[in-house]
């Protein structure tokens, strides 16, 4: 009836998964018995779960990878003071809890934190910088989002249920085959992945289209903002990448599931293959990741020195060669692995050469930054301090691109400091500044500065702190993944890294009491031009929050920065009434989150081999899309006068502040 | 040096040199963006299947010590089921021209005739399986036959899937008639039936037509 399901499954010998568990049953169900008594829930399924429009989809975006960060750092501080505890000794967690702890770190860091977030962010921002009223496809970007939330929800469940994979963050044949992985760790692992990366694939098709297809009058490529070509090509490796992610943990699951020979030892299987595929999607993937914060920077840096982006041609071009050339150097995971001297010299020099677009953008933010009137607000503290941090990270990578010297830091904490030294520094501070720059424009009023700045200041000394001591400790031989140690040497640098993520914990308690702190205020803080910062793209041409159909009228897009432009042009020329009409609007669908929960019904049922569960799933989504499709009104109308009204408001906000600022 | 001096008359935009001519009209049309959005999930599904297509290349010499595919495979049997397929693919073509000028019959009597020819295909290749897998060459004997199943399957299971998304589509049509969101699915559907051809040409030429000659 269970499949292998049984009480056993839950950890009762474990105290630390089953108390974390508790708590966080306490604290859902709390959230939902208040949620449900004070009456929000028609408002939550109306105007949020199930809600087509994107901007917010991007929300609950960055809320779940904001959840799911503390969860993974979580994580990251259990690892942290093993390694300072267990100097001769078994620290406090034993071995097959380390295991899943690690390997749960990365996962959802990486696709439960940064690709949500990022994708979360394209999501808010790139329709209205476009200048159009949504994306291409509004019902499946909801579905997106809610597959992406079923996948972080099945690793969550393997805490209490089961247990995760022990396998790291990409689960390596022969380890992760059924013969050394009988347990359910790598299943959770790969179903969570396959349904999640259905909802990336989904989310890239939809923001491609939306670049490529739905952009305002005007609004040329070379017109667009850097976000948006980042966001194209960032997307477009999603389309490219993550059907190599699919296929590959298909072919694990084949292994595992139906006596396939793809990955085993036997029978002919080829181990290699999986790291070739594995990391074919693997690499593209961290700039899938990185090239969203690269365009967040390039927004950032540019509204806050008060000019035009320095560069804007090369920064375009910097970017697609990033896009195209992040295909040309997977092997560099491997060198290791016996592809040889001159196979490892091609791809070690793909490698580096890659850095060479990095570092175009490098100059070109200096450049804008140079003669300009900088302000130094939250979002470019994040973006300098992502400047420094991320050359140190750079000139680290093109180190480890060197073959020779790979060999000797392949796998040591080294390894560890440097991506991390890229990740943090590159797409973490690039989606803080984001969520600091646009949280204006998603909610109509400003984050608090001083907060802010505080959160800026402990992660980035955290940083430091946390990782200088693991390059020092992979100098000197260890490699990562240790559950414990016996090298005297090495326990000063381990002490010093979780000082350093004590600090990291600082700066994200800070980073919780500046939203609560700015929600207390947010009369204060309140923005009501929906032009905060004197911004230069059309995001800003409209009200904060914009009202569901974005803009009033369609902007006429004459040039780069559109918004600038525009501002100038109105102070010269004074505005002029425009002509509204009605606009046609996607109507809201529970499509999305039924399909999720079906979804995880069935990957649940797939994990433990419930097979009547998963049939009676795959009905439930199917019956599902037929529902959605049978719809006859899927769209609704808001009349000329509603939208004249909603625009008047804003407009009269920006006289007044104009007018107000003249007369002092 | 005109188009300069236009670009600085104007004042606005100091990186609009040469690109003054450049316009753009604004949103494209509805059956375009889904078309095109389509057309995008076919190229990802086909990087999917280019993985599988590697695997091959790199197992199919794995045998270890099991049938080879110039023992296995029935070219006679292959050649009926290209067929089939590609006769569907007409078909479905048929559909297509019977929609644009809004035949409801000939439109079903098309879907027809493409769904039974898929489901020939179908029947055939679950022949071909089973017979193989009673023969003991079945997935788990060789890395060969781990690859070749897994192929010739994932293209089988959009197949199949393609035929419950086509007799949702002959429902629809007959319950809404030709509507313009309903022929926006059917135009999405008719290029993933057609894609499915494109795949499986390749899988007749790389895994049947070279696995026999090996």
């Amino acid at each position: 009836m269970f499949g292998k399901l049984t009480l056993a499954a839950i950890p009762l010998s474990q105290p630390i998964p089953l108390v974390t568990g508790a708590v966080v049953l306490v604290v859902i169900l709390a959230v939902l018995a208040w949620v449900v008594i004070a009456g929000h829930l028609p408002y939550l399924w109306r105007e949020w779960i199930t809600s087509v429009d994107h901007k917010r989809i991007g929300v609950m975006y960055i809320l779940l990878a904001s959840v799911m960060l503390l969860r993974g750092f979580a994580d990251a501080i259990m690892m942290r003071a093993q390694q300072a505890l267990a100097f001769h000794s078994n620290g406090f967690l034993p071995p097959e809890h380390y295991n899943q702890i690690f390997s749960a770190h990365g996962t959802i860091m990486i696709f439960f934190v940064a690709m949500p977030f990022v994708i979360g962010l394209m999501n808010l921002v790139v329709p209205l910088q476009l200048g159009v009223r949504d994306v291409a496809f509004p019902t499946l970007n909801s579905v997106g989002f809610w597959l992406t939330a079923t996948g972080a929800l099945l690793v969550n469940v393997s805490l209490v249920v089961g247990e995760f994979a022990r396998t790291g963050w990409l689960p390596y044949p022969p380890l992760s085959e059924l013969t050394y992985s009988p347990g359910v760790g790598v299943d959770y692992y790969t179903w969570s992945l396959e349904i999640s990366g259905i909802g990336t694939l989904v989310a890239g098709i939809n923001l491609v289209t939306t670049v490529l297809k739905i952009r305002t009058r005007g609004m040329t490529y070379m017109r667009m903002p850097i976000f948006c070509w980042t966001t194209l090509a960032s997307n477009l490796l999603i389309i490219a990448a993550f059907p190599i992610l699919t296929a590959t943990l298909a072919m694990l699951i084949l292994d595992r599931y139906l006596g396939f020979h793809f990955f085993t030892n036997e029978a002919g299987g080829n181990v290699m293959m999986f790291m070739n595929l594995i990391w074919a999607w693997g690499h593209p993937e961290v700039y899938i990741l990185v090239l969203p914060a690269f365009g967040v920077y390039s927004e950032v840096v540019s509204t806050f020195s008060g000019k035009p982006l320095f560069g804007y041609r090369s920064m375009v071009l910097a970017t697609m060669a990033i896009c195209v050339i992040s295909f040309m150097v997977w092997l560099h995971h491997f060198f290791t692995m016996g592809a040889g001297p001159d196979v490892n010299a091609i791809f070690g020099i793909a490698s580096m050469i890659i850095a060479v677009p990095t570092g175009v953008k490098i100059y070109n933010w200096l450049f804008t930054m140079f003669g300009g009137r900088i302000r130094f607000t939250t979002p470019m503290m994040w973006s300098i301090g992502f400047m420094v941090t991320f050359i140190i990270g750079g000139l680290t990578g093109v180190l480890v691109a060197v073959p020779p010297a790979d060999f000797l830091l392949h796998n040591s904490l080294f390894l560890v400091a440097h991506f991390h030294n890229v990740i943090i520094g590159g797409v973490l501070f690039g989606a803080f500044a984001g969520y600091t720059y646009w949280f204006p424009k998603a909610f109509g009023f400003r984050l608090h500065e001083g907060w802010g700045k505080a959160a800026f200041w402990f992660w980035l000394i955290g940083f430091y702190v946390a990782f200088v001591p693991l390059y020092a400790v992979g100098f000197l031989g260890m490699t990562r993944r240790m559950q414990h140690y016996d090298i005297a040497a090495w326990t000063p640098w381990l002490h010093l890294a979780s000082i350093g993520a004590v600090l990291i914990l600082i700066g994200i308690i800070c980073q919780i009491m500046q939203l609560v702190v700015s929600i207390r205020h947010r009369e204060a803080l309140r923005d009501v031009t929906g032009d905060p910062w004197d911004g230069r793209s059309l995001e800003w041409a409209t009200a904060s929050p914009p009202p569901v159909f974005n803009f009033a009228f369609m902007p006429d897009v004459t040039g780069e920065d559109a918004y600038w432009t525009m501002k100038r042009r109105a102070r010269e020329e004074g505005a002029k009434e425009p002509n509204y009409q009605a606009i046609e609007m996607p109507r809201n669908s529970p499509t999305g989150f039924v399909c999720a929960f079906f979804a995880t019904v069935m990957g649940f049922a797939l994990i433990w081999h419930i097979w009547w569960m998963v049939i009676a799933a795959l009905i439930g989504a199917y019956a599902t899309f037929v529902v959605f499709a049978w719809r006859d009104h899927d769209e609704y109308e808001i009349p000329a006068e509603e939208v004249a009204r909603l625009d008047h408001a804003n407009l009269n906000a920006r006289r007044g502040l104009v007018t107000a600022a003249g007369s002092v | 040096m005109a188009v300069a001096a236009v670009a600085s008359a104007r004042g606005y935009d100091p990186h609009l040199i040469g690109l003054e001519d450049v316009s753009h009209d604004g949103p494209a049309s509805k059956r375009i963006i889904a078309g095109y959005g389509f057309w995008i999930f076919i190229l990802s599904d086909m990087v999917m299947f280019s993985c599988f297509f590697a695997a091959f290349a790199v197992l199919s010499g794995q045998t270890a010590g099991g049938p080879t595919g110039a023992e296995l495979f029935n070219l006679r049997n292959v050649a009926i089921e290209t067929a089939f397929l590609l006769c569907s693919s007409f078909a479905c073509g048929m559909a297509s021209i019977a929609a644009e000028v809004r035949y409801q019959l000939w439109f079903q009597v098309a879907m027809v005739v493409t769904c039974l020819l898929g489901i020939g295909f179908l029947i055939i290749e679950f022949h071909e399986f089973a017979d193989l897998i009673a023969r003991g060459a079945g997935p788990s004997r060789s890395a060969f036959l781990s690859s070749f199943f897994a192929l010739v399957g994932c293209h089988g299971a959009h197949v199949s899937a393609g035929i419950l998304w086509l007799l949702t589509m002959m429902a629809q049509v007959f319950a809404k008639g030709f509507r313009a969101d309903i022929l926006r699915r059917f135009l999405c559907f008719a290029l993933f039936w057609h894609a499915l051809d494109i795949i499986w040409v390749a899988i007749f030429s790389v895994v049947y037509l070279l696995g026999s000659a090996a």
